[in-house]
């Protein structure tokens, strides 16, 4: 049942025409259309109501919708997320926040044990329609418990979809295929992303959107080296390659946005063509979604395409710290992709 | 209403069925891993079967349940086919979840049960989803959720039950206190009074019931199930009762004496004491009990029957059975 007309209230972006707004506002605005398009879908977390979540994402939502659609919860992970598997399995489409990603890690059981289980285990009869969003990453001085990059945890566990959109677009986009899948779907997004601006198209419904989970984007093609990332590393791979540019080196960079399924295709077609591959993510390198990329190109036919060995340039093996200095040397930063970067490429051939 | 009325002669045959039905049932799976037919492990509530039965007997058509590993008479008790459930445990693709749950995970939610759990209070948090999506939907189905004494000691009871109640929604919640987690003694394992007492502290009335006496297990979930349909939030219910069984097959039951397990089966045992109690006040005659009794039995031996000669199930719907398709 569509909600009455609240286009007046409505702040961000509504017009289906290109327009510049922020990573933060993309989302929300998928969320406002997808909860006025139906009356299942509601939301559940810490502080999303009067407060607008920790980073801002639900501002204004619980004028718009009301407290029984935009539910603040006791700090209670473990219930939260197990009530939004109660609730999908039941007939509504709970999208929680999880305040930080970190706290994710309470809320383990209802994610890997009921939520990722429940389909299979119960032989098909039940569906599992939930999203879970996860504000993660470092680089805001929040420390080892508030900025940990935990995906890959997610990515391993079969039942599971997991994506990290690092455009405007994705966000809004991937936000609306994760609410129409009938599986659970775990949104990573990157804190310093939010603000973050870019080109979007607000869809009209959540039907508009073209994105499906499983598809990688090639975001600028180039001929002497493929990068592949996702999230915020995405952008810096972009920065990245800039420069390499103007040193006449031609990168390509792949954004994987799904990380399972993940589309290995995209990176083996393009690693064909350059023959070199650097994986950037800023979680740890070990077991990380980088190693699971790695071993599809090198187990494909890309594999003698190659020229050189593969590079990881990923988060050191250490949790997050405090101290600037070494937050930073601990998270890949744009330089150390620049030079990773042109590396690879003066391998010799 | 309540789809079972024990205090009339029809409704008590009923429960008497059901609750012989679930012991035939149990009896069976017994008889089948000693004769190797059942592989994996199977948990028993032989000896809890008034809990299932009067608790499910009080909810209306349209309610749901979410149970346990030790499930077996939750799912009978809310209307399961034994059929389907023995070829779920036999491994069979006719099985309720097609061979890939097993005893721990028998589910069929099209008619109301959410499921059994393998993880220790892992329903509970679901069973207050569940009870939120029906409030949201304006639907008026209450949301029994069973769990066992061990679970009063996770975080998600207490999570579960907290959120339950702030939010004031529609779940009965009915701990079947059966004395023992796998091996320790609830007593040694769970502080305070009672595991009823603990419903204080969320601004529920917990309540003890006797989890061995049908009737007023029945009253008792009734009553709080018509609480919960009517807005009044959720409620804390302690059904205090007895496995007669070990945890699992690996147990040498060590952590009690025969004689504690033979006092309850001669003295409490929920079927014996109910069919006296409906012999002592006239309500049916021996000649009903017996035909009860036997058409249990029957069910019992044409469901493994038919169940033994379902198909396994083939190894190619693995591929497209993980994740749902629309």
């Amino acid at each position: 049942m569509p909600a009455a007309d609240t286009t007046d209230r409505i702040e961000g972006p509504v017009s289906t025409e290109v327009q510049t707004t922020t990573y933060a506002k993309a989302i929300a605005a998928a969320i406002r259309t997808a909860m006025q398009d139906d009356e299942r879908v509601f939301m559940a977390g810490e502080d999303i109501g009067i407060y607008g979540g920790a980073f801002g994402v639900t501002d204004g939502l619980l004028e718009e919708f009301g407290e029984q659609r935009i539910r603040d919860t006791p700090i209670s992970e473990d219930a939260i997320v197990g009530m939004a598997v109660g609730a999908a399995i039941t007939g509504t489409r709970p999208i929680v926040e999880m305040q930080f990603s970190d706290f994710v890690v309470n809320a383990m059981d209802p994610l890997v044990n009921q939520a990722a289980k429940l389909h299979f285990m119960y032989g098909g009869n039940v569906e599992v329609p939930m999203v879970l969003r996860l504000p993660g990453g470092a680089g805001t001085g929040a420390a080892a418990q508030h900025s940990q990059s935990l995906e890959a945890w997610f990515a391993h566990v079969p039942g599971l979809k997991v994506v990290a959109p690092s455009t405007v677009q994705d966000a809004h986009d991937l936000l609306f295929a994760a609410l129409l899948d009938p599986n659970p779907v775990v949104v990573v997004e990157h804190k310093l992303l939010y603000k973050r601006e870019g080109e979007l198209v607000a869809r009209a419904t959540a039907g508009d959107s073209p994105a499906t989970i499983g598809d990688a984007v090639v975001l600028r093609e180039g001929t002497d080296l493929t990068v592949a990332s996702y999230s915020l590393n995405t952008h810096k791979a972009l920065e990245a390659a800039e420069q390499l540019a103007a040193e006449g080196t031609e990168v390509e960079v792949v954004d994987l946005r799904t990380l399972r399924p993940l589309d290995t295709e995209t990176v083996i077609d393009s690693v064909s063509r350059t023959g070199k591959l650097l994986v950037t993510h800023e979680a740890p390198a070990a077991v990380g979604i980088g190693a699971e990329v790695v071993a599809a190109v090198a187990g494909s036919r890309a594999f003698d395409y190659l020229l050189a060995p593969i590079v990881r340039v990923c988060g050191r093996e250490n949790p997050i710290p405090y101290a600037p200095g070494l937050e930073k040397a601990t998270i890949p930063q744009t330089e150390d992709l620049v030079e990773a970067m042109r590396a690879l490429a003066a391998e010799d051939v | 209403m309540p789809r079972l009325d024990p205090s009339e002669p029809k409704g008590a045959i009923e429960a008497l069925t059901a609750m012989w039905t679930i012991r035939r049932f149990e009896e069976a799976l017994e008889d089948l891993y000693s004769r190797g037919m059942l592989h994996g492990t199977n948990h028993l509530s032989i000896g809890q079967e008034a809990v299932a039965v009067g608790a499910c007997g009080a909810l209306d058509e349209g309610d749901f349940i979410t149970s346990t590993h030790r499930g077996h008479g939750h799912s009978i008790a809310h209307g399961a086919d034994p059929e389907l459930m023995f070829a779920e445990l036999l491994g069979r693709d006719t099985g309720y979840c097609g061979g890939r749950g097993g005893s721990m995970h028998i589910a069929d939610v099209g008619a109301g049960n959410l499921g059994a759990n393998g993880i220790v209070a892992g329903s509970m948090t679901l069973s207050v989803g569940a009870a939120l999506s029906q409030h949201l939907l304006g639907s008026s189905a209450v949301v029994l959720c069973f769990f066992g004494d061990g679970a009063t000691n996770e975080g998600s009871f207490h999570e579960a039950l907290n959120l339950a109640a702030v939010w004031q929604l529609p779940v009965v919640f009915v701990c079947e206190n059966n004395q023992y987690g796998m091996s320790m003694a609830s007593d040694l394992s769970t502080a305070g009074d009672s595991v009823a007492a603990r419903g204080t502290a969320y601004g529920l009335e917990g309540v003890q019931l006797d989890g061995n006496d049908l009737p007023a297990m029945f009253e008792g979930v009734a009553n709080a199930v018509a609480a919960a349909r009517e807005g009044h939030g959720p409620a804390l219910l302690e059904a205090i009762t007895y496995r007669y069984r070990g945890h699992s097959k690996s147990d040498r039951n060590l952590y009690r004496t025969q004689e504690e397990i033979e006092q309850w089966r001669t003295e409490r045992d929920p079927i014996a004491r109910f069919e006296a109690r409906l012999l002592d006040e006239g309500a049916v005659d021996q000649e009903a009990i017996d035909t009860a009794r036997q058409a249990a039995r029957e069910r019992i031996r044409d469901a493994v029957k038919a169940a033994v000669k379902a198909p396994e199930p083939s190894v190619d719907v693995l591929e497209e059975a993980v994740y749902a398709s629309r």
